[in-house]
This record gives C-alpha cells, sequence and structure tokens, in this order.
C-alpha cells in the first residue's frame, strides 16, 4: 500500500521541480541576459497563447529561433560559458526550479495514489444510466467499483457498447471527462481509490489545500 | 414644489453640459456651477415672488449661456453629446415623430437583437378636408438611455438580419423605410451568419431595394451605420458624427499601443478634429443631404420643437424621394424646392410607386453613389487618353451588346434547339441498338475501353505529377528564395516539421511548409506573375492615385513613403488578363501599400475594374493579398466606398457576371463588410486570416479576447464565410477549374 504521508513529506522536502532546458538543435547560444536567481514566466494566456520569458536565441544557417521557458520558475543555474558558442544538439543551457503549486501537488498525489482507468480508444464515453444516476445523485464517490462491473458505454459512429471496469475494487475518486465526450485513446476516465485510504488522501488534499504555501 | 421641480431641471442641465465639456476649465460652466449653488443657498432667505424673479431668471441665463456654449463645440464634444444618456434615442422618436407604430421583432430585451429596433409606424396628416395615414417602416439601431442589454447601439449579426428581412417586407408592402442610425460600430462577433457577411448582405440588398429609403444619421460609426445607411436621401442631426472609426480607434491606431496602455485625451480630441466627422464636414464634402438642426447643446427627449422639425424633413425627404422619379409632379416639385422648414406637411404625394418609378428610384440611387467622393482621388490620365477610355466604354458596350444579345441570342437559342434534338435522336438510336443486340444475344457490358480513356475517368489526380512543378518552375520567385538561410516552421513544436532551406522555401515549394503545409506569407507579385499571368496582361487606371482628400495631418508623408516602398500609386491594382484560354478581369488589393486599405482611389479603380468587366462581359476576380479594411486617413470618403462598389458589383452581378473572391493573409474590415463579403463565391488560401475586425479591435471594442485561431481561414469556412480552402501551389488551376464549374462555358452568361 502507497504511503501518502510519507510521499507528502517527500513534495514538502523538494516542493519542486527542476526542469533543465536543452538546446533542440545545433546553433549558435546567445543569452538573454538573465543571473541566476531571476523569476521568469511560462506561457500565459488563456489559450497559452502568449509565450514565455525568452531565454536564449539559438542561430542556425541565418535561422535564429528563441528558446522560452516552458513554466514559471526561477532560474537555478545557466552554464554562461557556453554564450555565443556553437552547441550540438541536447546540450544543457539553463535549470529553471518550478514551485509546484497546490494544483499540482494534489494532482502528484493523486496519480500515484489512485487507479486510473484509461479510455481503451477514441470515442464518445458514458458512464451506464445506473451509474449516472448514482453519481448525479449522491456524487461521485458514491460509486463502489469491482473487476467486471458494466460502468461506461462507448459510443462510436452511432455504435453503442459496453466497457466494463477493470481493476483494482475500490471508490471514483474524480472523474476525468464529461458524459458525451470525445476521449482520447489512453486518456484517463476515472481515478479510483481503494475504500480503505479515501479517509487518508481526502485528508492530505484537504491539508495541502489549506496549508500549502504557493512559492513564487 | 414647482421651485424644486425647476431647480432640479437647472441642475440637469449643468451636470449634462459638464459631461458633454468633460474636464475643460470654463469660465461660462463655473459661473452656471455658482450662480445655481448661490441660489440653492440663498433661496430660503427669499420671499416666493423673489425667489421666482430669480428663478426665471437664472433660467435665462442658462439658456444664454448655453447658446454661448454652442459656439465653442469642438468635434470631440459632438461625440461626447450623441453618446450621453440624455441623448434622444429612437423610442423618443417614435413617440414624437410618428403617430402610431407597432414594434416588430421583439420588445425592449426580449428580442432577437435588442440594439436594433423595428417598428411599422404611420405618418398621419391632413389633406384638405381629408385625412390622410402614410405607413412607413421604421428601422433604427436603439441605444435606450443607457440600457446594458442594448450593447450601446452596437447590433448583432442577426439584428442586422432582422433589419434586412423587414426591409424586404416594406419592399413587398410597398412603403417607404426611414432608417435611424445611432451606432458606435457593429458588433464584431463571428459567430453565424457574422458581422461582415451580414453587413455585406445588407448592402448588396440595399441597393436593389425599390421603395424610397430614407436615413437619418445621429451617431454613424462606420460598418454598423452602414448596414441601414445606404439610402436615397440622407439627413443628419446637426450634433450628430459620421465617421469610418470613432475617435478612440483612431487615436489607438495612430499611437499604435501594445495592451494595456491607454490613449490620452488629447490625441483622442485631435483625431476627432482631423477625421472631419461632423455634420458640416459630411455635408460639405457631399456625404449627406441636409442637416437638421438641433437645439443648443443637442437634442433631448423633451426637445419637441425639434421633433417637429424631425418630423418635417423626414416627410419632406421621403416626398422628394419620390418626386424625382414620379410622372406628374409639376407644382409640387416647385413647392418642395422652395419650402420653407416649417411647411414640409403641406404637400402630400402618395408614396406607393408605380413598378416604372420603383425602377428609376434603384437606378438612381446608383448613380447617386456612383458621383460621391470622385474629387477625392488624383486621376493623373491626360484628357485626350480619358476621351478615349469613355469612347472604349462604349464601343465595348456596343460590341457585347450585339455579340451577345443580338446574334448570341439567337446562336444560344439554336444551339439549344439542336441539343435537344440530338439527345431525342440519341435515345431513339440507342433503343433500336438494344432492341437489335438482344436478337444477336450480344452482352452490352463487354465495351471495349481504352486504358488511357479508362484512367481518365477512373483516376481523380495524378499523384506523380508533384504540385508545384506543373511547367517545371515558377515564373516568379520570391527575394527571400535568394538569401542563404533556414526557415522553421511554426508547426514545428507540434507538427515535427524540420527546418526549410530559403531557396528551396520560396522557390520550389513556394513558401509552402513540404511536411504541414503552413503557409509562408508570400508577396502579391507571386500571385500576379504565377497565377494570374500578369506579365502578359494589360494594367489599366493605373493613373488613379490614393490622395489626401481631408488634409489629415501627416498623412501626405505616410502615402509618400508608402509609394516609394512599394512602387504603386494605390493599394489597388487592377488588369485584364488571360489565364489558361481564359479572359478575366481582376483586382488585387496589395497589402504592402498602407495595409491594403481601401479609399477613394481603391474604391474608383474596382468600380471602374467592375464597369469594364460588365462591358466588355468578362469574369472578375478579387485577389485580395491582404486588407486592413477602410482608409481611416480618408475619413466618411473611404467608407463611402462600402456602398459605391457593393452596388457596381451587383449590377455586375445582376447582368449576369460571375465574380469570384481569393483571400490570402489578412483581410479584417469595411472591405470584408462589404463588396468582397456580398460575393456568392469566396475562396481562402491556407494562410488567409478572415473576419470583421482584427483580435485587437475585438478586445478593446468589446472586453472579451478571442482565441488565436477565431479568424483562420478554418472557422470562415465552418461558419460559412467561404466556400473553400485552397492551397497556394494549385490555386491556379483551382481558379481554372472554378470558373468552368461556376461560369460553364459561357462565362460572363448563365
Amino acid at each position: 500500500m502507497l504511503n501518502i504521508k510519507e510521499l507528502l513529506e517527500d513534495i514538502k522536502a523538494s516542493p519542486y521541480e527542476e526542469i533543465e532546458i536543452s538546446v533542440p538543435h545545433t546553433g549558435l547560444v546567445e543569452y538573454s541576459g538573465l543571473k541566476v536567481g531571476d523569476k521568469v514566466n511560462g506561457p500565459c494566456g488563456e489559450w497559452k497563447e502568449k509565450s514565455g520569458t525568452v531565454l536564449a536565441k539559438l542561430t542556425r544557417e541565418r535561422n535564429t529561433k528563441t528558446i522560452t521557458a516552458p513554466e514559471k520558475g526561477e532560474i537555478v543555474s545557466i552554464r554562461q560559458e557556453l554564450e555565443g558558442q556553437f552547441v550540438e544538439a541536447g546540450e544543457s543551457l539553463i535549470k529553471i526550479r518550478h514551485f509546484l503549486s497546490k494544483e499540482e501537488v494534489i494532482q502528484l498525489i493523486l496519480k500515484k495514489a489512485l487507479f486510473l482507468f484509461n479510455a481503451p480508444e477514441k470515442a464518445k464515453y458514458y458512464f451506464t444510466p445506473e451509474v449516472d444516476t448514482k453519481i448525479k445523485g449522491s456524487g461521485e464517490r458514491s460509486v463502489k467499483v469491482t473487476e467486471g462491473l458494466d460502468l461506461f458505454i462507448v459510443s462510436r459512429m452511432k455504435r453503442e457498447t459496453a466497457l466494463n471496469y477493470s481493476g483494482p475494487e475500490g471508490l471514483i475518486y474524480s472523474v476525468y471527462f464529461q458524459n458525451g465526450d470525445n476521449v482520447d485513446a489512453g486518456q484517463p476516465l476515472i481515478g479510483v481509490c481503494p475504500a480503505d485510504q479515501l479517509n487518508q488522501i481526502q485528508e492530505v488534499v484537504n491539508r495541502v489545500q489549506s496549508e500549502w504555501e504557493e512559492n513564487e | 414644489m414647482n421651485t424644486d421641480k425647476r431647480i432640479d431641471a437647472l441642475s440637469e442641465r449643468l451636470t449634462y453640459i459638464r459631461d458633454i465639456f468633460s474636464n475643460g476649465e470654463n469660465a461660462n460652466i463655473a459661473m452656471l456651477s455658482s450662480e445655481l449653488s448661490e441660489f440653492r443657498e440663498l433661496r430660503n432667505s427669499f420671499s416666493n415672488e423673489e425667489s421666482a424673479r430669480r428663478l426665471s431668471r437664472l433660467e435665462d441665463l442658462f439658456s444664454f449661456l448655453e447658446s454661448k456654449l454652442e459656439k465653442e463645440l469642438s468635434p470631440m464634444d459632438f461625440v461626447r453629446i450623441v453618446r450621453h444618456p440624455q441623448r434622444i434615442c429612437l423610442t423618443d422618436i417614435l413617440e414624437n415623430v410618428y403617430d402610431n407604430y407597432t414594434e416588430l421583432g421583439g420588445l425592449g430585451e426580449f428580442s432577437i437583437d435588442p440594439s436594433m429596433l423595428i417598428a411599422q409606424a404611420y405618418i398621419t396628416r391632413r389633406v384638405g378636408q381629408k385625412i390622410i395615414h402614410q405607413p412607413v417602416m421604421v428601422i433604427g439601431q436603439e441605444k435606450g438611455h443607457g440600457q446594458e442589454f442594448r450593447n450601446g447601439g452596437s447590433v448583432k449579426p442577426w439584428g442586422n438580419a432582422k433589419a434586412l428581412h423587414y426591409m424586404k417586407v416594406a419592399q413587398a408592402e410597398g412603403i417607404p423605410i426611414h432608417t435611424y442610425v445611432f451606432t458606435p460600430g457593429s458588433y464584431p462577433v463571428e459567430d453565424y451568419p457574422g458581422a461582415a457577411q451580414q453587413i455585406a448582405k445588407n448592402i448588396y440588398e440595399m441597393g436593389n431595394i425599390d421603395v424610397p429609403i430614407i436615413s437619418v444619421i445621429s451617431e454613424g460609426g462606420s460598418g454598423g451605420a452602414e448596414a441601414i445607411g445606404l439610402a436615397d436621401r440622407r439627413l443628419m442631426l446637426s450634433h450628430g458624427y459620421y465617421s469610418v472609426i470613432s475617435p478612440e480607434g483612431a487615436a489607438a491606431i495612430e499611437a499604435n499601443l501594445t495592451d494595456g496602455e491607454r490613449v490620452s485625451d488629447t490625441l483622442i480630441a485631435g483625431c476627432a478634429k482631423r477625421l472631419a466627422i461632423t455634420a458640416a464636414d459630411n455635408l460639405r464634402m457631399g456625404y449627406i443631404d441636409r442637416i437638421i438642426q438641433e437645439p443648443d447643446l443637442g437634442a433631448k427627449p423633451n426637445s419637441y420643437d425639434f421633433f417637429r422639425q424631425l418630423r418635417t424633413e423626414v416627410i419632406r425627404a421621403t416626398n422628394e424621394a419620390c418626386i424625382s422619379v414620379k410622372g406628374l409632379k409639376l407644382f409640387r416639385a416647385m413647392a418642395l424646392k422652395q419650402q420653407n422648414a416649417d411647411e414640409g406637411e403641406d404637400v402630400f404625394m402618395r408614396w406607393a410607386l408605380s413598378h416604372r418609378a420603383r425602377k428609376r428610384l434603384v437606378e438612381k440611387r446608383y448613380e447617386k453613389f456612383r458621383r460621391l467622393s470622385t474629387s477625392a482621388y488624383m486621376d493623373h490620365r491626360s484628357i485626350f487618353l480619358r476621351t478615349v477610355s469613355a469612347i472604349q466604354g462604349v464601343a465595348w458596350a456596343t460590341k457585347s451588346w450585339f455579340f451577345y444579345n443580338l446574334v448570341g441570342r439567337g446562336v444560344r437559342a439554336a444551339k439549344q434547339g439542336m441539343e435537344e434534338i440530338q439527345a431525342e435522336a440519341h435515345l431513339v438510336k440507342e433503343r433500336t441498338a438494344r432492341i437489335l443486340q438482344k436478337n444477336n444475344n450480344e452482352c452490352l457490358s463487354e465495351r471495349k475501353m481504352s486504358a488511357e480513356v479508362r484512367d481518365k475517368l477512373f483516376c481523380l489526380s495524378n499523384p506523380g505529377q508533384g504540385p508545384c512543378f506543373e511547367e517545371g518552375r515558377w515564373k516568379y520567385n520570391s527575394p527571400r528564395g535568394r538569401v542563404d538561410r533556414t526557415y522553421s516552421c511554426p508547426n514545428a513544436a507540434k507538427e515535427g516539421c524540420l527546418d526549410l532551406w530559403g531557396p528551396d522555401l520560396f522557390r520550389d515549394f513556394a513558401g509552402v511548409c513540404s511536411h504541414c503545409g503552413h503557409h509562408f506569407p508570400m508577396e502579391y507579385q507571386w500571385y500576379l506573375y504565377n497565377v494570374f499571368n500578369y506579365a502578359d496582361g494589360f494594367e489599366f487606371n493605373s493613373g488613379i492615385e490614393s490622395a489626401n482628400p481631408i488634409d489629415y495631418e501627416g498623412f501626405d508623408l505616410k502615402l509618400d513613403e508608402a509609394r516609394k516602398k512599394t512602387g504603386l500609386r494605390s493599394a489597388c491594382i487592377t488588369f485584364e488578363t488571360r489565364m489558361n484560354d481564359i479572359n478575366a478581369v481582376v483586382i488585387c488589393l496589395a497589402a504592402p501599400f498602407r495595409g491594403g486599405s481601401v479609399g477613394a482611389a481603391e474604391g474608383e479603380k474596382i468600380i471602374r475594374a467592375t464597369e469594364r468587366a460588365q462591358r466588355k462581359q468578362l469574369p472578375l476576380i478579387a485577389y485580395i493579398h491582404g486588407t486592413a479594411g477602410i482608409r481611416i486617413q480618408e475619413g466618411t470618403n473611404g467608407v463611402l466606398q462600402m456602398p459605391r462598389c457593393t452596388m457596381a458589383l451587383r449590377r455586375y452581378v445582376d447582368a449576369g457576371g460571375l465574380y469570384l473572391v481569393i483571400y490570402d493573409s489578412n483581410s479584417y474590415g469595411g472591405s470584408v463588410a462589404s463588396f468582397l463579403g456580398c460575393s456568392p463565391y469566396q475562396f481562402g488560401i491556407r494562410s488567409s486570416k478572415i473576419g470583421f475586425a482584427g483580435p485587437r479591435v475585438i478586445a478593446e471594442t468589446t472586453g472579451i479576447a478571442v482565441p488565436p485561431d477565431y479568424h483562420n481561414a478554418w472557422n470562415a469556412l465552418s461558419r460559412g464565410h467561404i466556400q473553400g480552402i485552397w492551397d497556394r501551389r494549385e490555386m491556379a488551376k483551382n481558379i481554372q477549374q472554378s470558373l468552368m464549374t461556376m461560369g460553364g462555358r459561357n462565362l460572363y452568361y448563365r
């Protein structure tokens, strides 16, 4: 069984993730004047249409491309010696420390603690009528799933087939789709949590919600 | 009690004055303010008589100073007046100008678009001993007095569709239409039918509505105003404005701001002045027929004298529109000309027109708009050339008439007759053959067919022939193809496209990513030479040059720069060409010249190209390399090109012409919302972005940001704006195919 408390302690010990920025192809590197400790921003806007802070420029065959920060964070290290140098593909340039947000921590814990049931093919997914009424009536955590339970209806090209649940027994903790959504193959449909761990998970999530200090 | 009301009224007048002259330090306003507060403080110490005497003196002072302030009004103050919540709105006009009315298409909030108000109204008059009711269709933007749900008079596409629907109802009933323009501009949503598409449709249809249309302009903001403003008589309220863009919008463009910054008030006021938006300016330039004088500092819902005058004026304008096309007029025409403002209701005229008068009305409307803004561009052609081209025009028209109407009609009838006879004969022959074959016991299905014929019939295309190498190479190559550098496709992260070497990309691949098909922007010359065979074509009207008709500050310099940079005299290139054995007239709007914006010169060239295509009976292709819409620096001269060009194109299409529009890169604004959007056949190159207003303008006016792909060709296709998306490399082939399928063998005539 997964020790959630330990997991949380681990995350607390290093509440960030380090992202290594490396060059996608060979070229001449030119930094944009950032120093260690500088803050950078990731892509923003409703559709992530505004790209993040420019970290460096890479020029090959007189084609200059910018390298931007993929996430918000702080620069930990920067390889200044590469400034103006011609580097090979995959060379690491900058390390960014991205502090985890509340949502990310919760997702991280859930990802490890829950059993994710994935969509076997790209189609529209619905819950079976009994399950659907139960979820609508008393919430998703009231549904207990067992191996072989008739849980979903897969609708594709006007044909509807039943999909049985396979995996460990437990309660549905979170639903990752809307009834009737088109879900790609391999995307999670539901996250299942063993009944005895439910309280524990809930407690940890609540603690994260209330205590986690987002490090800017 | 009465005194309290009068004081309240005065303080309301003071607030209004303060709003109009916003944050301006003015001695007159300060004086009114101090006098009013002094009276308020001391009124309890006065006797009743004394207080009444002082109050009426104060009211006189207000009136006096208001008329004094009236003379100080700047163009920006006019803008503030028309936008003030105390300004008259359409409901006030319906209540006070017409005698009885019924709202159609919804009341208040419960309407498909509350900002467009439609009503059928009566004007009741006594002529001699008779009481006469004359019905009219009243259509206009309703701002209300600041109601949120009306969007300040910005009409959504479905509101304009509603207006068009009821114009057609009025046409069916044969009653005149009175339109009231109270809009700062159209609401830029692209949901079906799309703001631009709907306005284009409105203008296109209004050109041919054969009942008198009278429009009264209070706040005429570009596209929104044009959607209902195409009229036989255009009146304007003296404190209104009619402009191609709001002063704020013009200032934002002038200052070229990035997001979040605000434009200074002085720049906005300066733009209002430079754009020549007031009633007096528009009358001087000939874009309106008459000004209706408002009381000092603008009409308010209680300006009853003004409503009486407005009533007289609209009756008179309707009479004038009718009389200009009527057979019997004699004294009434004379009376109308001499009429004073007060006697408009004396002359009676039936507003229902005969069939022939209706035809004349449409013709007159076209002529009216054709003549407008003809002095707003420079024509460098010599008198000799002009005369020759006029004679040529007549000659072409005669030749076309002779070949296509006189002889052509007979030939067509004969051909059709022959076809019918052949078809009959074919059927009889087939049937007989079948009977004979049955007797001979032969199988029909074993007919011999050569492999070549079979391939032609059953294979759609031959993948072996690459699309880019039809003739081995392109005639024109982008200068970027000479530079030794590589380019990265913007879709590289998603699609994994490899970097492309410039000479490959811009020469062989025609600027198209060979992996994902992304279109890099291309110069308009590429299309002219590789698609439209410009080198062998004949360019006409190249002597018509963009000018600065309203002396917009600093614009001459910018025009010179654009001329030097592009070598063009205007954004529009018109030429006659021959592509794969098809003759056609081509209009090209080139983006490098002031963003491909349309002004008086461009409009004139488009109209002349249309007329040429009509006279010579050739298909007309508009290739839009890019257009930012209407050129704001030409003021109303620009915005009038919307109805002018659309009406010319409508005549061309009605005469049987085939009009095809192809968009490339960014096409926005007034041009899409008029003469481009009205085409039944519109196509987009993959790189095209099409819409009514650009993303920044939408964000500024509505406060809602739009997704990055909001205007792209695929969205335009799915909402029905364009009819297909083409690859640049296959454009020539597609044009050929479109012309042949839509026009058939007789390309011009249906």
